[in-house]
């Protein structure tokens, strides 16, 4: 690594650490009393979609109103985007006349954005319109990054209540978080983005001829403003299939940064928004810290095992899938950001990190995306994590476990237990099967471990909803657009119903004053035992794949076996 | 106090209870019973299905020491946590044996109108009459309704002296099972047949009726699903173990075998806990009966471990049950150190606080000792004349009779010998009484000598006992009936948080719900009946054993001792047992990760053998393990035994330290968290090396 390197990272780390809080602020603002800057200028437009909408912004609902609003929300955005994709060979916005998309590939498709997911089993240039892009895909964009932050909103204020029934509303939730958070930070990129070179245009794909004569076509695109919210948003689904690799949606080393920025912003903010809610900037800090540590182990051990001499290249720095203008540094902080966060965007072709850094973006997704993870479901997976940690081990102090005063009983724990195995049953059954079935072998490109890695890579980004791959897997095949539509489902629902059902239930109950037999949850013993819990229960169980899988490829490697 | 922690630190097990409790073991086999524990009963199937692959391997001709060891292994795994349970349950099970005698069958006396009949015992229903004299059984729960007697409840209680049941007033309630000593008295039986104190107590003990507590429900479900989630990973292992087999050109045949499978799972789910969670649960109410309170159900025991405010009466629990003699005022004319040699005469055989006291103050004064007397009668205290005394005799005939009490009992007393009550003694007795203290009046004959000096004196020791609730986060707040001047003076001296003056039962009502409101939850004492509504708003009501029928039903436990600070000791018992769970949930937890390195490696041992002759994933053995089947049966030792290594703890109860909740976490953590992740790799190391030095493998 050369001093830029570190510059850059210790820039970057600067930059986030500091804007968090002050996004933070904001969004507490925006979503606690109403009271902030954006409202005189946006709350016309917070107005007008209650009034089109037939929406009583006012009217709380209990955690089952809001999980059937939610659901039926979504349910609504795949039927739509599934159609739009089949259909779009008769509909407007389609210059280069595209086909019909596959049942499959549209049920994926549909199912990936929807969830926020953006798991692509297809590439953008050549498979989706523009009209699909913009009204399916970027809609689904804006939608599924507001349910995360809808869904984290009903938990804070289940945690905050005291023996009430309700958590909020969902349409005045998911209203706000596009209208104020969503909109104008993606218009804002966007225009940096234009600014910096990234295409954003109506017109056909340019055609050009190349020195050798030959003719090649290049894609454009309203790619500008998609690429802010695929971003900001968590989503990760690129506008083309090199995705942020691709010069028209990362142009410069500056983008780079910025859209490196963008991945974890929301997500980050939010922990701090969260401390508003709970009135206790500690907690707040206690998560953060927990959840940067994690990100630093990731990315020492990748950037240790990228950078250094790689013993199958005769010890030189593996460069293989890596974009030249950005270098490997950037492009090993980008596959850690974007597993550690549930975006899924990439800027290098994963495939081909060496073994444990492959392993690293494996295991972050694994974890089940809570390191900042998605916006708003990073945070509030993390927060199942707390309410674990604090069950096992804070009976160790002598008290029935408690969260900000908040008895935490069998039904929390049921649902805690839900929401963390339900990902779970996606990597180990879906890859398991895939393993040992023709349909699932079909896709491979590699033999040997790295084969096994690319099957658990799939299906932990798609139970984790990240939506990055091993590019090496074939994966618009039935099998696995099938296969992993179902595990992005689960991964998705199989976590927001149980933490609605928390929220719901935790709002009921009394909150016990702090007092020093408290079990603390905002200290640094904490931290280490909720790290302990997440490494423990959330990662270890996944310890034999992996040793299958990356770990053994490791070991191979240095010595000097190759597939 | 020392009584109960003397039989609290009763030997673990006595020969009888290990006979039974290996008995025990094996017929909690039977699947109805291991259902109930679901991490159990996952380790049995997985016994059983190896020992199915063992049977056919014999059956072939191909018999496998390695799948016989694993098989035994997983079997005494699965015994070991019976046994667990079964000795929790034995010390129990002793306890009530030595209960049951005492309600052998008896006859009562029942009363219809005017007339008695003779009845069994278990045929009496709430509202029945009997009547009981001295030498009968009380044959069931009730209030007495007319008379007063005295009453053996060692049955119930361990406690010889006998006590004073009376109609109306406070310690009305009598117990089915204990023995009248002197004196008649009606009852009017309050339980229904099976359903009494004495029934309730037995099954408790025994464990037969015992819930699951809302915590260890919790738990469970947590150790299911943890189990669920290791069963996912187990069941996917041979496909990503097949895919690798093919990788590195091997047969599909060398998949993983179901021992091995099922030995990984067994490694991994939390057995630990699973297998030490209802002893840990029975061990707690063990332990408050060995403190000789009941409680009527675990959930108590949880909420008191729960407790954030304490609700004591002063009486008791802050200040010395009865009051401390302080001072001799003697009456005009009398020398102060006659009144005081009267006084320490008058209590020699008095065996109150009180007296004692007495004795102690007179010889601390001027030195006075207690001595033998010789043709002596000494007067004991009575409910009726509310006095006590000695009278002194030569040849036969009373020459000097001396008594203490009240100063209505006293001047009754020497008027009846033209004696009189002289106005200065009044005056004094008044003035003493104003400042919230108790006057006693000591009289010699007909002549009235002086006055004693009792007050009210803190408890040695409790401020500090306060300070420690303090720092562990629980608020003590004094109840009384004194004025506040009073009563503000002796919450300072003893150090609680806050005080109630002038309280009646009500208002202790009122401010148990405020604290509740406030989201505490309240522990308190009480005896009388009306106690009674606030005992059952309570959190945890702890009654106490002496007094009413009411109170005893509003609480949700009893103080067979109705000792007043018992309310510290029961809450330091419910901390104890949460500890303990947690601190065994941990390690269990934490045990996976050695575990993992033993298991894995070896499984691996096969795969991507590169031509060298390497095992690649060799490198993650960092315990040296000498070989894939010794490490594999390592871990399965190492995971059955740990369990017997743990019965102890789990039924002792983990160190219990009054100290804040964050040390109290630290500490555990090192020990438990650490130790956890530590103890089995050193563990599993050793055992490999027994097994391989004996050639087991």
């Amino acid at each position: 690594m050369k001093a830029a390197d570190y510059v850059e990272i210790i820039v970057f780390f600067f930059l986030l650490i500091s804007l968090s809080p002050l996004l933070g602020n904001l969004m507490a603002g925006i979503f606690m009393d109403g009271k902030h800057f954006l409202k005189p200028v946006l709350g016309w437009l917070e107005r007008l979609v209650y009034k089109v909408a037939g929406v009583d912004e006012k009217r709380e609902m209990d955690w089952k109103t809001y999980a059937k609003s939610l659901l039926a929300l979504n349910i609504a955005g795949i039927i739509m985007l599934m159609l739009l994709q089949m259909l779009q060979a008769h509909l407007p916005l389609n210059p280069e006349r595209l086909p019909g998309v596959s049942w499959h590939l549209a049920f994926n498709t549909a199912v990936s954005f929807v969830t926020n997911t953006n798991w692509q089993a297809y590439g953008g240039e050549n498979t989706l319109s523009y009209l699909v892009q913009m009204l399916g895909i970027t809609v689904q964009n804006f939608v599924s990054a507001a349910t995360g932050i809808s869904v984290a909103l009903a938990m804070f204020r289940g945690l905050t209540r005291r023996q009430e029934k309700t958590i909020g509303n969902f349409w005045a939730d998911m209203t706000r978080s596009v209208v104020y958070v969503l909109l104008p930070l993606s218009i804002i990129f966007s225009i940096v983005l234009v600014s910096e070179g990234s295409v954003q245009t109506f017109s056909h794909y340019a055609r050009a001829t190349t020195l050798e004569g030959h003719e090649q076509v290049i894609a454009l695109g309203p790619a500008a403003s998609q690429i802010a919210i695929k971003q900001l948003g968590t989503n990760g689904g690129g506008f083309f299939n090199a995705n942020s690799a691709h010069p028209f949606e990362n142009p410069t080393p500056f983008t780079n940064f910025l859209e490196l920025l963008a991945i974890v912003l929301i997500s980050s903010g939010l922990v701090f928004t969260y401390g508003h809610f709970i009135n206790s900037r500690r907690q707040a800090w206690a998560i953060y810290i927990s959840m940067l540590i994690l990100l630093f182990a990731g990315l020492a051990i990748s950037l240790h095992s990228e950078l250094g001499p790689n013993h199958a290249l005769n010890a030189m720095t593996n460069m293989e899938g890596k974009e030249m203008r950005l270098g490997p540094v950037n492009s090993v902080i980008w596959s850690v950001m974007t597993t550690a966060t549930s975006s899924g965007s990439v800027n290098s072709m994963h495939d081909s990190l060496s073994p444990l850094a492959g392993l690293v973006a494996m295991f972050n997704m694994m974890l089940g995306e809570i390191i900042f993870g998605g916006v708003g479901s990073g945070l509030y997976g993390m927060i199942i994590f707390v309410l674990l940690t604090v069950f096992i081990a804070g009976l160790m102090v002598g008290r029935t476990p408690e969260y900000l005063g908040k008895k935490v009983e069998a039904f929390e724990v049921r649902m805690a237990i839900i929401a963390v195995l339900a990902p779970s049953i996606v990597i180990k059954v879906f890859s398991a099967i895939a393993c040992s079935t023709a349909a699932g072998l079909s896709g491979l490109n590699n033999a040997g471990p790295h084969g096994l890695s690319e099957i658990l890579y799939a299906f932990s980004s798609a139970a984790g909803n990240n939506g990055s791959a091993f590019a090496g897997l074939n994966a618009n095949t039935v099998f696995y657009n099938l296969m992993t539509g179902f595990g992005m489902l689960t991964g998705r629902f199989g976590i927001i119903v149980p933490v609605l059902a928390i929220a719901g239930s935790m709002a009921g109950k009394k909150i016990t004053p702090v007092s020093p037999g408290t079990f603390r949850t905002d200290n640094w013993i904490f931290i280490a035992l909720l790290l302990g819990i997440i490494l423990i229960v959330g990662g270890l169980t996944f310890f034999p794949p992996l040793a299958l899988g990356p770990v053994v490829e490791h070991y191979l490697m240095n010595l000097g076996v190759t597939f | 106090m020392n009584k109960s922690e003397k039989s609290g630190s009763r030997a673990l097990l006595t020969k009888g209870i290990l006979i039974q409790a290996l008995k025990d073991s094996f017929i909690k086999l039977a699947p109805g019973v291991l259902i109930r524990n679901p991490v159990m009963f996952i380790v049995a199937i997985g016994a059983f299905l190896t020992t199915i692959v063992v049977t056919g391997d014999i059956i072939r001709r191909e018999y496998s020491s390695f799948n016989l060891q694993i098989a035994l292994w997983l079997w005494f795994t699965v015994l070991f946590a019976n046994f667990a349970e079964a000795v929790a349950e034995g010390r129990g099970k002793a306890q009530a044996d030595s209960l049951r005698k005492n309600r052998t069958q008896t006859r009562a006396r029942r009363l219809r109108g005017k007339n008695e009949e003779s009845v069994w015992a278990t045929d009496l229903k709430a509202g029945d009459i009997v009547v009981c004299e001295a030498g009968d059984m009380i044959p069931s729960d009730g209030d007495v309704i007319e008379g007063i007697a005295s009453v053996d409840e060692s049955a119930v209680t361990g406690e010889s002296a006998p006590v004073i049941r009376e109609s109306g007033g406070d310690r009305s309630a009598v117990t089915g099972g204990t023995r009248v000593i002197s004196d008649r008295i009606v009852v009017k039986v309050t339980s229904d047949p099976g359903n009494t104190f004495l029934d309730r107590m037995i099954a408790l003990v025994e464990g037969a009726k015992r819930q699951k507590t809302p915590n260890e429900i919790a738990l469970i479900v947590l150790l299911s699903g943890l189990t669920i989630i290791f069963l996912l990973v187990v069941a996917a292992m041979p496909a990503y173990f097949g895919y690798s087999l093919r990788s590195s050109g091997l047969p599909p045949s060398d998949n993983l075998s179901l021992p091995v499978l099922v030995s990984l799972l067994v490694c991994l789910i939390p057995t630990t806990i699973g297998g030490l969670l209802s002893a840990i649960g029975i061990s707690g109410m063990d332990r408050l009966l060995r403190k000789n309170v009941i409680a009527t159900s675990g959930k108590a025991i949880e909420a008191a471990g729960d407790t954030d405010v304490l609700l004591l009466d002063k009486t008791g629990t802050i200040t010395l049950g009865n009051r401390m003699a302080t001072g001799f005022i003697p009456a005009d004319g009398i020398a102060k150190e006659y009144l005081a040699d009267a006084a320490q005469l008058s209590s020699i055989a008095d065996e109150t606080p009180e007296g004692r006291s007495i004795v102690i103050l007179a010889k601390e004064q001027f030195n006075l000792r207690g001595r033998e007397m010789l043709d002596t009668v000494f007067i004991p205290f009575t409910a009726q004349t509310r006095m006590s005394g000695i009278d002194i005799k030569k040849q036969g005939a009373p020459v000097q009779s001396i008594r203490k009490g009240s100063a209505d009992a006293i001047k009754g007393f020497v008027q009846k010998q033209n004696g009189f009550m002289p106005r200065k003694v009044e005056e004094a007795v008044a003035e003493i009484a104003r400042q919230g203290a108790t006057p006693l009046v000591v009289a010699e004959n007909d002549k009235v000598l002086g006055i004693i000096h009792l007050k009210d004196v803190v408890k040695g020791g409790i401020r500090l006992r306060f300070a420690q609730l303090r720092k562990m986060g629980i608020r003590t707040i004094m109840i009384t009936g004194d004025n506040h001047l009073t009563a503000a003076a002796i919450a300072a001296e003893a150090g609680v948080d806050d005080f109630l003056a002038e309280a009646k039962p009500e208002d202790k009502l009122s401010r148990i719900r405020k604290e509740q409101a406030d989201g505490h939850l309240v522990g308190m004492i009480g005896d009388g009946t009306n106690d009674a509504p606030a005992l059952a708003q309570a959190d945890v009501g702890l009654a106490m054993n002496t007094g009413t029928q009411a109170a005893r039903e509003a609480g949700n436990m009893v103080d067979l001792d109705s000792n007043p600070t018992k309310l510290i000791e029961v809450v330091e018992t419910g901390k104890q047992l949460l500890m303990t769970r947690g601190a065994l949930t941990t390690f269990s937890i934490a045990n996976d990760v050695a575990k993992y390195f033993a298991i894995i490696p070896a499984i691996a041992a096969p795969l991507y053998v590169t031509s060298a002759g390497i095992a690649p994933l060799g490198a993650l053995n960092i315990m040296k393990l000498a070989s894939p089947q010794s490490a594999i049966l390592s871990a399965v030792i190492f995971n059955a035994l740990i369990i017997i290594a743990l019965i102890p703890l789990a039924i002792r109860g983990v160190r219990y330290r009054p100290l804040s909740a964050s040390r109290v976490l630290a500490l555990n953590l090192v020990k438990y968290g650490m130790g956890g992740i530590i103890v089995p790799f050193i563990g599993i190391k050793l055992i490999d090396l027994i097994i391989t030095g004996l050639g087991l493998t």
